[in-house]
């Protein structure tokens, strides 16, 4: 009997193909869009998460001026090697303290030129952003202190300038001046916040600033803090110190900034986790939409199908014979629309994923809910008003216009 | 089957002051107001009479589509108002076939998937369902129409199919409900001809609600209704 019952709702289905499908294709688009939301969503919270670890863990960034509020930074005296190199000595728990200051310039070798940022600092940078080297070595102390002319690129810089050549102990020219390539670093690729990471020139601190910018600014200080000490009191020691070194009385108001990269991680990923939300609430949304599509079909079919429950009725069906067939119809309908819109869902997911450039985590649950949903939403529009039907007299279904 | 004497026949269906009251109140209808009346097996009765008189309340209350108000429908001695749904329709499901104005045939549906329709609530296998159905269209002269839907069948074709779908269970009564009042003359006369047949042949037991006087002549028995009451019963003289 369930077999008989099987084959007459396939018949059915068959006999309306159109509407049939119209009722899938609510499903489909509905669970798809759930799961390519949220997968990508699941991606790109764990890819910010990642890059945030790649960032370098415990950081610390030392900056002049104030943040005054969101873009705006008030102005204030820059600091000064000087300042970097007290708070390596005198506040304790510190892996390394790296100054920089930067400045746009050209680079050029031979005839390929390439904008780019140069990086004036120290060894130390490599040490607090976690960054090793590809080739090559390191700025020697004496090239640090004396500010030679040597310089360390990343990877776009080599592919921009040099394609397939290799860089090492190759001149380029940044600005007017000639510096000679020690080193490559490892390629990081985008940042966060979408920036190229590889775009960077590193030069020795002193380089830049005699050869190139002609002062003695520097304007960020970035500091790892050694693992498991606390960087609050570790901000609170740099606080202090620079608060006595830049001469600010006690009533007035910090003219710098020391930000934990952990506070700015928990910002980010707290920003991608409530877009992530966001999205699944407008798949959710379609979802339901969904749903409602297949509600309408459903209620139109049994309307449109009461003279056909009532022929039924008349030949001999008995009441709940007509109502598992309907409810089979459903189930069939709608797990079918719910298998595909996974499907769909999962393929289209592994196309965005490159485009994207977001890993594919897969959520198990997500795929369960949105196909148990739209099973529900099918099983319980096709089977409510099916019951109304068949609960007619056969004479009064079979007058049903 | 050679005719048996009448008074040997089993009795089918047995009516006893059958009432059948449609609103309640002043809105009050009354549709039968009293039917008493008795078929045998094998018997083909005519039901006749002007419109409101009954006769298609009459024959859903017979063909277990309905239930009557007060009185008593005995079908083969067993009292049919005291059954529950399922048991009116495991009652139709074994004994009765259907036959209507409109056809009521399952639209986009094959005459023989139709015809099947019946013998699936059945219970009865694929393949001796499938050799059923062929037979019954053969029967009412359908060979070679199996796979078409009625939207590709005639009116008089249409009704065959309909018909098919009433015997091919091989039910004890066949219900006709103006069987012919969508049918031109030419097909309305085929009609009758093949009732005819299938209650002579088969020994169906075939009641027909109709109001065109030439076709109630086919049958062995007319039965006049008038205001929920019947008029007259009379034999058809041949």
């Amino acid at each position: 009997m369930i077999w008989d019952t099987f084959i007459l709702a396939l018949r059915e289905i068959r006999r309306h193909v159109l509407r049939s499908l119209l009722t899938v294709l609510g499903i489909v688009i509905g669970v798809a869009s759930v799961i390519v939301m949220v997968t990508l969503g699941n991606g790109a919270t764990a890819q910010v998460t990642d890059q945030i670890a790649s960032l370098g863990s415990n950081l610390l960034m030392v900056s002049p001026g104030k943040r005054m509020g969101p873009g705006r930074d008030s102005t204030a005296a820059p600091f000064k090697i000087a300042d970097a190199e007290a708070i390596a000595r005198e506040v304790s728990s510190l892996n390394a303290v790296a100054p920089s200051a930067n400045k746009s310039a050209t680079a050029i070798y031979g005839n390929a030129n390439w904008s780019t940022t140069l990086t004036g600092t120290t060894n130390e940078y490599l040490k607090v952003r976690n960054w090793s080297m590809a080739t090559g070595r390191e700025f020697s102390d004496d090239e640090e202190r004396a500010g030679s002319a040597v310089c360390i690129i990343g990877d776009t810089i080599r592919k921009e300038l040099f394609g397939q050549e290799d860089p090492l102990g190759q001149r380029i020219r940044l600005g007017k001046l000639s510096f000679q390539i020690i080193g490559l670093l490892d390629a990081k690729g985008q940042s966060t916040m979408g920036n190229d990471q590889d775009d960077i020139v590193l030069l020795p601190i002193r380089a830049l600033h005699r050869r190139i910018v002609g002062n003695q600014d520097v304007s960020l200080i970035q500091i790892s803090v050694i693992d498991g000490a606390s960087t609050e009191k570790v901000q609170q020691d740099i606080e202090a110190l620079m608060r006595e070194r830049r001469h600010i009385a006690s009533n007035e108001d910090d003219n710098f900034q020391v930000r934990d990269m952990k506070e700015i991680a928990t910002m980010l990923t707290g920003t991608t986790k409530m877009l992530t939300a966001l999205l699944s609430a407008v798949a959710a949304v379609s979802l339901l939409v969904g749903g409602i599509g297949i509600m309408n079909i459903m209620l139109v079919s049994v309307t449109e199908r009461t003279r056909e429950i009532g022929i039924r009725l008349a030949i001999g069906a008995l009441e709940r014979e007509v109502l598992m067939q309907f409810l089979v119809e459903a189930v069939v309908l709608s797990s079918s629309g719910g298998l595909i819109g996974i499907i769909l869902g999962l393929l289209a997911c592994f196309g965005l994923k490159d485009v994207l450039q977001v890993p594919f985590i897969f959520d198990p649950g997500i795929v369960i809910i949105a196909f148990l949903f739209s099973a529900i939403v099918g099983v319980v529009f096709g089977y409510f008003p099916a019951l109304k039907a068949a609960s007619l007299d056969p004479i009064d279904a079979l007058r049903h216009e | 089957m050679p005719r048996a004497e009448t008074s040997t026949l089993q009795t089918v269906i047995e009516l006893q002051d059958l009432h059948k009251i449609y609103g309640s109140g002043q809105a009050a209808m009354h549709a039968l107001q009293g039917i008493n009346l008795e078929i045998k097996e094998g018997d083909f009765v005519a039901v006749m009479g002007p419109s409101g008189s009954g006769k298609s309340t009459c024959l859903n209350i017979l063909g277990c589509l309905d239930n009557p108000t007060s009185g008593h429908y005995f079908f083969k001695g067993v009292a049919v108002d005291g059954l529950n749904r399922n048991q009116r329709a495991q009652l139709r499901r074994h004994y009765l076939g259907f036959v209507f104005q409109g056809f009521n045939l399952l639209s986009r549906t094959s005459a023989l998937e139709n015809v099947e329709l019946p013998l699936i609530y059945r219970g009865i296998h694929v393949r001796e369902r499938e050799k059923i159905s062929r037979q019954a269209l053969n029967a009412v002269g359908l060979t070679g129409w199996e796979k078409h839907t009625p939207a590709e069948l005639s009116g008089g074709q249409q009704q065959r199919v309909a018909i098919a779908r009433a015997i091919a269970t091989q039910p004890a009564v066949l219900m006709a409900d103006e069987p012919t009042g969508n049918l031109d003359t030419a097909r309305s006369n085929e009609i009758m001809e093949l009732l005819v047949e299938l209650n002579n042949t088969q020994g169906i037991t075939i009641v027909m609600v109709t109001h065109e006087p030439d076709m109630a002549n086919y049958a062995k028995r007319i039965v006049h209704f008038r205001d929920g009451l019947i008029e007259s019963d009379k034999k058809v003289e041949k």
